[in-house]
């Protein structure tokens, strides 16, 4: 890459494949089991997370000389709470009804420990851009599991993608439901985002083995 | 030459292929294994774990039978029912006969094929994966499954369900032996939660009765127990309960052939009876709790709670599955409690919270599977505290000896 340094391009490709923030890290679980139903919700989320964590790692790492180590955590909570409250806003202004299926999820982004984890570990160490890289890179990481996790689990869920009937009218039994076929109403039950993204972490060792440990 | 030794050739020349477990499997499902301990004094036993599992499969065969004739006789009986023609039963009578069978045997051996086929091609897929043998684990499941679904669910389902169970309830945990839940309860749940309109309701317990929803010909195919939890009067006789002429699912129904089948067990000491036992004081218990609750005058009849509460303590055996979830699937030794206190803390329990499912909550009436799921979490706890206080005991013993 001409852009991106050889080490700077580590920070945005490692969060998506071998240091990934839920399949490796297991972290941010809460909100991949919540909102992942639909995919439209998981995506919503997934730019959410993506501009609070690329702004906030900036934001973050612009002060970090001047923040007193006692109370980083709550110079950070602030950051991230001032960040969730203009993405809440900006949903309720120009997508309410996405809002309201989301509910509290995006207020709770602000107890995702993927953000607190990367200020604590990232920005806090590191220069503007390097933050702002990292920053977004472990949101895309987060973001391709959610939205991998939301795709299954609607199509299998609710026979829909992005809220567009795929497999025909499971009412009017048009399509694959004239054979028989019918949703899987397991798949729109939060344990089962559980075994879903179990099932993502288990191909994904078995396909980099180095990254099983003992 | 005798199958015998040209199968163990076969074996000899094969070693070490990547197809070899799953030639051994069917290899040592047939004859007892040619390689054996050389040197020294041993135990000489053949029970290994494959015969252990045709045990359990045939105190299942009696259950399977009835449950094919049942299947037949209860469509027909839902028909005239429907038509107004009250049915006396009689078991050679109007019970075992052809069509009855013919008719069970249609809907039933569909569901025991696609079971075994589908599981054990899930296993042989593993096992050449992983490279070790075929385990047998499956034999028993896949036999269980059968008998724990209503008749008319579709195939596809079942095979789903049953690829679902067998690799995410056992294959991830490392095979038989590892498994954390039991399978058969693992695809039980999984078919409930995922097609809950296939496996709860009015209609799927007797064959036929989804199809002619909303059609002149309409029957019933309403459980005992989901008669009850609408507070609505009962139609079968105690005599119709033990002997299993009831709808439910394929072989949950005759009590008394499972009584056969726990006698069976035990007398192999292949099921544990302190769980058997344990689990059914445990319903019992819990039972005659809620009967109090009747009698104090807390919960009257126009409480949803009324029908279900107020049934005599002893007849929670008699309905539902209660009686083949203690006998079947709580005995499962791998997902069971080990130490012989835990047992009986582990069966109590799973009777306890049977009971409580099932009148507390009138969605899952059938709440055996889930209390038998809940307490194989809990197994190892159970056996881990048990073991603990058994130290601490000794420990004190020690103690006040010295002393």
């Amino acid at each position: 890459m001409g852009l991106l340094s050889k080490k700077d391009a580590k920070l945005i490709l490692d969060p998506l494949s071998d240091n990934n923030p839920i399949t490796i890290q297991v972290l941010g679980i809460c909100s991949a089991l919540a909102i992942t139903a639909e995919l439209e919700a998981s995506v919503v989320m997934s730019v959410a997370v993506l501009f609070v964590m690329g702004v906030g790692n900036v934001v973050i790492s612009l002060i970090r000389n001047i923040i007193p180590s006692r109370i980083k955590i709550i110079v950070q909570l602030i950051v991230i709470a001032t960040l969730v409250i203009i993405v809440d806003l900006v949903l309720k202004a120009y997508a309410y009804e996405l809002s309201k299926t989301l509910s509290v999820f995006v207020g709770l982004i602000i107890t995702n420990c993927i953000i607190m984890g990367r200020f604590e570990a990232f920005a806090l160490g590191n220069g503007l851009w390097r933050s702002f890289l990292d920053g977004i890179g472990n949101a895309f990481g987060y973001a391709i599991i959610l939205i991998i996790v939301g795709f299954f689990r609607e199509l299998l869920g609710a026979g829909t993608l992005w809220g567009y009937p795929v497999f025909g009218d499971a009412i009017d039994k048009t399509g694959l439901y004239a054979w028989g076929y019918e949703n899987n109403g397991f798949m729109l039950l939060s344990p089962m985002a559980l075994i879903v993204v179990g099932i993502i972490i288990w191909i994904q060792r078995s396909k980099s083995t180095h990254l099983i440990e003992d | 030459m005798d199958i015998k030794s040209s199968l163990h050739q076969i074996k000899e020349k094969f070693k070490g292929n990547k197809f070899a477990p799953a030639f051994n499997a069917f290899h040592t499902f047939l004859y007892t294994p040619n390689d054996v301990t050389k040197g020294g004094t041993h135990i000489k036993a053949a029970d290994d774990l494959k015969r252990t599992m045709n045990m359990v499969i045939l105190s299942l065969v009696p259950c399977l039978l009835f449950g094919i004739f049942n299947a037949g006789y209860q469509h027909y009986a839902a028909i005239d029912a429907a038509n107004g023609v009250i049915r006396e039963v009689s078991l050679f009578g109007n019970f075992i006969n052809w069509e009855n069978f013919i008719l069970g045997a249609t809907k039933v051996i569909p569901l025991v094929v696609v079971s075994y086929v589908v599981g054990l091609t899930v296993e042989f897929i593993f096992a050449v994966i992983k490279g070790h043998e075929v385990e047998e684990g499956y034999l028993v499941t896949g036999m269980l499954v059968p008998l724990i679904v209503p008749v008319d669910l579709p195939l596809w389902m079942l095979s789903v369900a049953v690829i679902f169970g067998v690799v995410i309830g056992k294959e991830v945990f490392g095979g038989t032996g590892m498994n954390i839940l039991n399978p058969a309860l693992t695809i039980r749940a999984f078919l409930f939660f995922a097609y809950p309109t296939w496996m709860s309701g009015d209609k799927v317990w007797v064959h036929g009765a989804v199809e002619r929803t909303g059609t002149p010909e309409a029957i019933s195919g309403e459980t005992i127990l989901g008669s009850y939890a609408q507070n609505q009067e009962i139609m079968y006789s105690l005599y119709d309960m033990f002997i299993g002429f009831i709808p439910g699912s394929v072989g949950e129904t005759s009590k008394i052939l499972i009584i056969f089948g726990a006698l069976f067990l035990i007398f192999t000491k292949i099921g544990s009876w302190r769980i058997m036992l344990s689990t059914i004081l445990g319903a019992l218990f819990m039972g005659l709790i809620f009967n109090q609750v009747v009698d104090f005058g807390w919960i009257t009849e126009t409480s949803k709670f009324y029908g279900l509460m107020n049934v005599p303590f002893w007849e929670h055996l008699l309905i539902g599955s209660i009686l083949f979830g203690a006998v079947f699937m709580a005995t499962d030794p791998v997902t069971a409690a080990q130490t012989l206190k835990g047992k009986w803390i582990y069966g109590f329990l799973i009777g306890f919270i049977s009971i409580m499912i099932r009148v507390f909550n009138p969605a899952y009436p059938e709440g055996v599977f889930l209390a038998i799921l809940l307490m194989n979490v809990f197994a190892p706890t159970i056996d881990h505290y048990v073991i603990e206080a058994n130290i601490k005991n000794r420990l004190n013993r020690l103690k006040i000896k010295s002393s």
